[in-house]
């Protein structure tokens, strides 16, 4: 089979040039061929091209590797392929050099000369490019040694970083499509349901409901109205989460497939997936991914000659983080505001367009082939009794290790934190870690051995959630935590219930209070009572869930909240209006830098003098603190 | 017939009934705000919260103008919770809705006694919605909608200027619970139902209408 | 301000009809023109059959769309959780010092919209601010200026 050259990594949709495959037989022998023309250890040079690597230039990377490898005296052809997020974003631009597996962190552009002329022309491993263990000061070279991906069970993300998302010949090189045409030439519909609740998949956006079961119930409507609808719920709004980013960014096709499969085994065929507009590079890989199947033959009509016809479309979101919720979602999709509607009828009953819809999270999607890929015991072998195979986490905040994280269920938080996430750095405690970003609560140290499954977490008051983990140390407030969540939901909330329209905004005016400094003590009563009120009260999950980051806090670091209102004082020295900033007179140098960046005038002091800031002109903006290169302010 | 259990007693409801209709029609009073038979129920206003529970299952609270009736379904109309949830509920709506004396009657029969939080600027709108969905689903013109989102949600025709296509029916003002909506903010139209009598203003039945209105309390 | 009405009507033609089609056809005239011209949204409700209450409703629920044309440069702080524990805030009221304006307005001269979003997913180097669509990573206050004044200098240069 011949193939065109590919084009640019940046074009919009990527001709295969392959033939249309006719059937099963033809999909399986290209799929062998692939796979045994596949070496995992041919030379080349793989650097990590997603959207957070980009943003620290990785495409200058990948051009000016290209450029450099073209005029440069090579002993063997290298090819240069940007591949998806494999996770370690603390140490990118990421590279990795095969067949050594030798592994950089932190490229600049400027580094590709030299990278070039040492390591692939002369063989030679620059050290300053090594990660550095924290601990021990060693470099490590090899990229499976990294202890980022010691406890990680990469399964879901296992591709990211491997292929090239753009190209659909390497996700079937490495088995990808393979769980489709298993379940299509050897299960009947039913069976693949059944496989499905028999690995124990739960929900991975957040609620944790049996998948399925959720697709039982599913089937059985959709064969009584003869239609319905799959959707891949990729609104992925929760700050600091970006798991599914990464793996519509990496890995597009596992989601792909997961909905095919899904799609068999409901009798539906047509499907979306509803992708936030804020992530464009996913929107683009999951575009070319959509269009090379179809043009393979594996999404659209007749599908490998079985008769199976699913159409998948692609719809944005329009900036609504109410559109993660599965009502608003499919009243997006229809065109209308975002609106929860009260449930019952449940999507499966009367969903998009009032037929059975059945909504999964991308995660849930991703692991579907797996599930049929490797049976549902083999599945199940992994997690927890009844939290079964693996959850990305996108670890962020005060961590030494941000990024991306996949664990078996059951893990628990302190292995997370301290041995993937690598401890807290400049040597600050651990103070909490808050799960399910703002529907979710936190965990604080005392709770650090806690297992991550779905029960012990929710008998902490805190939440699975969809995956986003961000970690607090002791500088960080805890109340001033609670009040940007609340300040976000508020914002986002559709206004359509009243507990959540103006119970948020009661709650967040309260806490704005406090944090500036004039709380009361009967404020404390009216968060409990109100936040409950709104949790138990308001119509959809945005509202149900917006107090937990309030409720949680009460519960765990009420002192600070006390401190706050009854001693005027915030113990972490973060709200504006509880600190002062003065100059430490032993380090100040005198040199005005700080006095000329003042926003309020609030400096005063000649060159060379020890400097003052006054307390009532300074708005506690933090810019002196920026530009301090002698660390002579303080802060309390 | 489907069977369930409202506040321990059994009752026999023909299938597709909501929880508020059955109570209705049985003369169990629910309170409400943003329902009205004539329309979709939309379950925005959260004042008619009952607590609900499957066999063997924990008892929650749902809104009864929307949750159906389901066989073997266990419903209190009154218990301590519910009364709790109407009473903040009607607390956060008087926070909203300044010089609505309905809204105050309201929150004083669900023993709100303090307010707690004001909303810095606002009118007696409480968003209940009745307004919107009568001129979509009953008259069918779609004059007005709900723009923006969140706290800033109101009721307006389209940019904010006087309707284009608003016919001068009134039915919005007529369904409006806290009279604060009037047709010089939706229409430069005069309408023939608004009449002028002992010096007060009120919309009355035209000769052309009269026949067919189909608006009840 | 002068708009081509014939590329409008392809705009909203390209989306197949049904009201479904109405959110992605508003976000493309939205990316043409950044923002949302009353004809916009006039021609919309006609092509799909939907009320223009409906239809404004829309443009003023969603983050995405404006009714009001943007600046030149669109200046997006990611208030993000993690950008937030490491700062972010302190980033945005520079911002807001510097150009005159709060967050969601446009400076007078239309050189700049200041805009939040919420979470870009690039944590590790919070907090970011995104101007026409490039990153600037681990921003401070101080950065805030040499990044103004980098985008001011290029304009004039």
């Amino acid at each position: 089979m011949n193939r065109t050259t590919h084009a640019t990594h940046d074009s919009q949709a990527v001709e295969t040039g392959w033939l249309r495959l006719a059937d099963i037989a033809a999909f399986q022998h290209w799929s062998a061929e692939l796979t045994q023309a596949w070496d995992e250890s041919r030379p080349c040079v793989k650097v990590c091209d997603g959207t957070g690597c980009r943003a620290l230039g990785s495409q200058k990377v990948l051009s000016g590797l290209r450029a450099a490898c073209q005029k440069a005296d090579l002993p063997i052809p290298l090819e240069i392929v940007g591949t998806g997020c494999p996770g370690f974003c603390e140490c990118g631009p990421l590279l990795t050099i095969y067949p050594q597996k030798i592994s950089y962190q932190k490229i600049k552009p400027n580094d590709v000369k030299e990278i070039v002329e040492r390591t692939l022309v002369g063989g030679e491993i620059i050290e300053r490019l090594l990660y550095t263990d924290p601990l021990t000061g060693e470099h490590i070279h090899r990229e499976p040694d990294l202890p980022f991906y010691n406890k990680q069970l990469r399964q879901v993300l296992d591709f990211n970083g491997r292929i090239d998302p753009t190209r659909i010949e390497e996700y079937v090189a490495l088995g990808g499509y393979r769980a489709l045409v298993k379940a299509l030439s050897e299960l009947e519909p039913k069976q693949v349901i059944d496989e499905v609740k028999a690995a124990g998949l739960r929900g991975r956006g957040g609620a944790g409901f049996s998948t399925g079961l959720k697709w039982e119930i599913a089937r059985q409507n959709i064969r009584r109205t003869g239609t319905g609808y799959i959707i891949c719920n990729a609104d992925e709004g929760d700050p600091g989460a970006f798991m599914d980013r990464s793996v519509m960014e990496g890995n597009p096709h596992s989601v792909i497939e997961g909905m095919l499969i899904g799609a068999y085994a409901l009798g539906i065929q047509d499907g979306y997936v509803y992708i936030r507009a804020e992530y464009p590079l996913a929107v683009q890989n999951l575009q070319t991914a959509i269009s090379q199947a179809e043009e393979i033959g594996l999404l659209g009509e007749d599908i490998l000659g079985t008769g199976f016809t699913f159409h998948l479309r692609v719809r944005l979101g329009a900036g609504a983080f109410v559109c993660g919720e599965e009502t608003a979602l499919m009243a997006s999709i229809e065109g209308r505001i975002g609106e929860p509607r009260p449930r019952p009828p449940y999507p499966a009953e009367s969903g998009l367009w009032g037929q059975p819809t059945v909504i999964n999270n991308v995660e849930t999607w991703a692991n579907v082939p797996l599930v049929i890929q490797r049976g549902s015991a083999a599945y199940a072998a992994v997690g927890t009794e009844k939290s079964k195979g693996t959850k990305i986490f996108s670890v962020v905040g005060k961590i030494n290790n941000t990024g991306l994280v996949e664990v078996p269920m059951g893990i628990t938080l302190r292995e997370i934190i301290e041995d993937i996430g690598g401890g807290i750095p400049n040597g600050k405690r651990f103070k909490a870690a808050q799960l399910g970003g703002p529907s979710g609560g936190c965990v604080p140290v005392e709770h650090l051995d806690v297992p991550i499954d779905y029960e012990s977490l929710s008998q902490l008051g805190a939440i699975m959630g969809s995956g986003g983990m961000v970690v607090a140390d002791e500088d960080t407030c805890m109340v001033d935590f609670a009040r940007y969540f609340m300040n976000f939901t508020q914002e986002e909330s559709c206004g359509k219930c009243v507990p959540c329209r103006v119970g948020t905004k009661a709650m967040l005016a309260t806490l704005e209070r406090i944090c500036a400094g004039y709380g009361e003590p009967g404020d404390l009563d009216y968060l409990l009572e109100m936040g409950q009120h709104v949790r138990d009260s308001s119509l959809c999950g945005l509202g149900q869930t917006a107090p937990n980051p309030v409720l949680s806090t009460l519960r765990y670091f009420r002192d600070e909240y006390e401190a706050h209102i009854l001693e005027h004082r915030c113990p972490a020295h973060v709200c504006k209006g509880l600190i002062t900033y003065s100059v430490i007179a032993e380090l100040c140098t005198g040199c005005m830098v700080c006095l000329r960046n003042c926003p309020s005038d609030a400096i005063t002091g000649a060159k060379q003098q020890v400097h003052a800031i006054d307390p009532l002109r300074c708005n506690r903006c933090g810019m002196c603190q920026s530009v301090c290169k002698f660390d002579a302010i303080s802060v309390n | 017939m489907i069977e369930l259990t409202i506040n321990d007693q059994v009752y026999k409801v023909p299938p597709g009934r909501t929880i508020l209709e059955a109570c209705r029609e049985f003369g169990i009073p629910i309170r409400t705000l943003c329902y009205h038979p004539a329309l979709e129920p939309y379950g925005g206003c959260r004042l008619c919260m009952v607590e609900i529970a499957q066999p063997g299952r924990k008892p929650r609270l749902a809104t009864a103008c929307t949750y159906p009736c389901e066989a073997g379904l266990l419903v209190w109309t009154d218990s301590q919770r519910v009364k709790t949830s109407r009473r903040l509920t009607a607390e956060l709506l008087l926070a909203t809705a300044t010089g609505a004396p309905e809204i105050e009657a309201l929150a004083r029969q669900l023993g709100v006694t303090t307010v707690r939080y004001c909303l810095p600027e606002s009118d007696a709108c409480v968003l209940c919605g009745l307004c919107v969905r009568a001129c979509q689903e009953i008259v069918g013109v779609s004059a007005i909608g709900m723009i923006r989102r969140g706290i800033a949600k109101e009721v307006s025709p389209p940019f904010q200027v006087a309707s284009a296509t608003c016919i001068g029916c009134g039915t919005c003002v007529m369904i409006c619970p806290t009279g604060v909506l009037t047709l010089e903010q939706i229409t430069d139209y005069h309408s023939p139902h608004r009449q002028l009598r002992d010096g007060q203003e009120v919309y009355l039945d035209c000769e052309l209408c009269a026949p067919q209105r189909r608006i009840g309390p | 301000m002068p708009m081509d009405v014939q590329e409008l009507f392809t705009l909203i033609d390209e989306e197949e009809g049904g009201q479904g089609s109405l959110i992605a056809a508003l976000a493309a005239i939205q990316e043409r023109w950044r923002y949302l011209p009353p004809e916009a949204l006039l021609l919309a409700s006609a092509r799909f059959g939907v009320p223009l209450s409906q239809v404004y409703g829309v443009a003023t629920f969603y983050n995405a769309f404006s009714l009001k044309p943007k600046g030149r440069h669109c200046l997006n702080v990611c208030m993000g959780t993690a950008c937030h524990v490491r700062g972010s805030p302190r980033v945005l009221d520079r911002m807001e010092t510097k150009l005159g304006v709060q967050a969601g307005e446009t400076t007078r001269d239309r050189q700049f919209t200041l805009e939040t979003v919420n979470c870009l997913g690039a944590c590790a180097l919070g907090p970011i601010v995104v101007s026409d669509g490039e990153y600037s990573g681990q921003m401070t206050p101080q950065k805030v200026d040499v990044l103004l004044k980098h985008i001011r200098r290029a304009e004039e240069g």
